[in-house]
């Protein structure tokens, strides 16, 4: 492990503020202060920490209806993203996206998708520019298990390979699409392997050990930038709540469901730099307290900011210039 | 005859018309919902509730949850319709059929002709719309005129519990492949629904209120809209009817035609964007063949040329609102 005492915090920090920040979403959902339907991240934020930890503002991902972890995971404000998720007209989209389509393509962030398998083929072609540019960057396809089975992934994989562009296929499979098992709707024995199949690797990785997931992706993209086209990863990782706030659940067990929090990623880090005397709890405790303050002014500056106008908002931006 | 829900009146067609005949199977994502799970299978029946108890009652046979795969689940439906079983595809929001196009307008619409007549592709694809739920662009749209310009497809937007139940039969029944648009603003909307089985014939409009002052026409969520405002207008001794066309495709023509003839007032009340929209279209319609009987120009209420807005505020302006409803009324009434 050679990550300095500043990236593990930057590690742990980026983690506790997907966790706290979904906390929160989820409250503030219940409450009634978020409109819509939101789809959190809670307990696979060593995933998107990991894949993210060693991409810059260059590289670009594409992400998935369950995105808010992958924006904060590529660095993307809080703030802005609260005041989106709220519908608010300073929010990071002016409150047209949502939820499901918070963007930042000042940090390579290209979108949440609500469109299940809507991003594979627009990171194949982000990783068309960088190949182009000889940009030494890639880009990354966030994509859950049940997204795995669309067409569009299957087609993105294999023009990914033709193309031989720096793609890397972040499989994030969390047993679930919905509320169906990836045992039912997946008909291969294994994602990784049939992924395999159209001509790249693919690891298998535990998606809920921040370090296993780094490390992998430090492979992935060793590969991509040196021109050897794209890489995949399965990302093992459990979703501790419903499919959206408010799912019932009741196609999983109680057990079930306890076995998953089991498996927390966050203790999970914890216990590792400590036992390894690599950070102390003072550090930890007091990136927890600077998180929840970040979060919990995110919230309170989010309710209190104004809403689009309709008069001059409405018609805004559908093109360039809309006349 | 008893009161029932807009969802109610769906899921109970289905199980109706899967009691009555063997071929029908449904296919979709999560139309049982927890196969493979560590829990109950069979207990989400749809996102919105539409399936539930079918899976209960008819099985895994008959009540196919699919991975999450669009363009195999029509096409699949396609094939199986071609080949003897009458299957009911879902797709869970409108939105999600840009994933399976091709299937549905080069496929399913097209075979009959194509193949001179000697198919047959009874199937229906089920599917929800519309904008309300701060569900944002991808989660909001309607669509039908995008099914409705295609020649072989029929079209139904049933505009309250009743016609639901009827014109969901009628898809069902019908020989040719039906898209069957579902309101997500309606699923909770209650009323009187007759306990057999019924058929509502497409292409047969309903007059949901009769006037002969101005007519408005409108589809689906916009019905009750529409009949909302009337109420209103009625106050001020303005006789307004409504017509609801109840399927797009096939349109009945001359019942818009005769109400206008009635009326000469002509609001349509369409929640689309305006290009290629059905307002579009039913402005085009009266001008070209009851031009004679106009008396003020044809307003049109419809949403933006704009995708559909996250925000509340923004929202709530898109879609054609009760005061939009009103202004155009009354624009056309000073004319
Ligand atoms: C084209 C399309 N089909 C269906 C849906 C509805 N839907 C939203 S999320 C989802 C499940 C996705 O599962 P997975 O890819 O495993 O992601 P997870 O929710 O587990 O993160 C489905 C079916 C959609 N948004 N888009
Ligand atoms: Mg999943």
């Amino acid at each position: 492990m050679q990550l300095s005492r500043d990236d593990l915090k930057r590690a742990y920090r980026r983690m506790v503020t997907i966790r706290i920040f979904e906390e929160r979403v989820t409250k503030e959902f219940a409450a009634g202060n978020i409109p819509g339907f939101a789809h959190v991240y809670l307990g696979q934020e060593a995933s998107g920490v990991g894949v993210c930890f060693d991409l810059t503002d260059e590289d670009h991902i594409g992400s998935t209806h369950r995105g808010h972890g992958h924006c904060i995971a590529k660095g993307v404000d809080v703030r802005g993203m609260m005041h989106e998720i709220m519908g608010k007209r300073d929010g990071l989209c002016g409150g047209k996206g949502g939820s499901m389509h918070i963007a930042d393509l000042s940090k390579g962030m290209l979108g949440a998708n609500a469109i299940v398998g809507g991003a594979p083929p627009i990171a194949v072609g982000a990783a068309l520019t960088h190949k182009y540019r000889k940009s030494g960057r890639v880009a990354v396809a966030f994509t859950g298990d049940g997204a795995s089975n669309q067409g569009t992934v299957f087609e993105a994989l294999n023009m990914a390979v033709v193309l031989k562009v720096p793609c890397i296929f972040a499989f994030e499979n969390n047993g679930y699409g919905e509320h169906t098992a990836v045992s039912y709707a997946c008909g291969a024995p294994s994602m990784a392997e049939r992924v395999r199949g159209f001509g790249l690797p693919c690891e298998v990785v535990d998606g809920m050990d921040f370090f296993a997931v780094q490390a992998a992706m430090k492979r992935a993209l060793d590969h991509a930038r040196a021109g050897n086209g794209p890489y995949a990863l399965e990302l093992q990782c459990k979703r501790f709540l419903g499919h959206f706030i408010g799912d019932p659940q009741a196609y999983r067990t109680p057990e079930e469901l306890a076995e998953a929090r089991s498996h927390d990623p966050i203790p999970k880090f914890r216990r590792r730099v400590l036992e390894a005397g690599l950070l102390d709890e003072a550090d930890l405790d007091a990136i927890d307290r600077e998180v929840g303050d970040e979060v919990e002014s995110a919230v309170a500056s989010g309710m209190a900011a104004p809403s689009p106008d309709p008069a001059k908002d409405l018609t805004r931006d559908v093109y360039v210039k809309y006349a | 005859m008893s009161k029932k829900t807009y969802l109610q009146a769906i899921n109970e067609a289905i199980k109706q018309e899967m009691r009555r005949d063997p071929n029908i199977i449904v296919l979709g994502e999560d139309v049982a919902g927890g196969q493979g799970g560590s829990g109950e299978v069979g207990g989400v029946g749809s996102v919105f509730g539409q399936m539930q108890g079918v899976y209960k009652e008819f099985g895994p046979e008959r009540v196919i949850d699919t991975p999450i795969s669009e363009s195999a689940i029509v096409g699949a439906a396609a094939g199986a319709a071609l080949t003897g079983l009458r299957p009911i595809a879902e797709l869970m929001f409108v939105d999600f059929v840009g994933v399976c196009f091709d299937q549905i307008y080069n496929q399913i619409a097209k075979f009959r002709y194509m193949f001179g007549g000697k198919a047959k592709t009874p199937m229906v694809l089920r599917t929800a719309a519309g904008a309300g739920f701060r569900g944002a662009a991808q989660h909001s749209q309607t669509l039908h005129p995008l099914f409705t310009m295609v020649p072989g497809l029929k079209v139904a937007m049933p505009s309250n519990p009743y016609d639901a139940k009827g014109l969901l039969i009628q898809a069902i029944r019908d020989d040719d492949p039906v898209i069957f648009i579902e309101s997500k603003f309606l699923f909770g909307m209650e009323g009187e629904v007759p306990d057999e089985a019924y058929r509502i014939p497409f292409g047969e409009a309903h007059i949901a209120r009769e006037g002969t002052d101005l007519t408005f026409v409108a589809f689906g969520a916009m019905v009750p809209r529409a009949l909302a405002v009337a109420a209103e207008l009625a106050k001020e001794n303005v006789s307004v009817e409504v017509v609801d066309p109840r399927t797009t495709s096939p349109l009945d023509e001359e019942a818009i035609l005769d109400s206008v003839g009635k009326t000469g007032r002509l609001v349509v009340i369409d929640e689309s964007p305006p290009r290629c929209s059905l307002a579009a279209d039913i402005a085009g319609l009266v001008a070209d063949r009851g031009f004679r009987s106009l008396r003020a120009p044809v307003k049109q209420v419809t949403c933006p040329h704009t995708p559909v807005p996250f925000a509340p505020a923004l929202e709530d302006e898109y879609m054609p609102n009760p005061r939009r409803i009103m202004e155009a009324a009354r624009a056309v009434l000073a004319a």
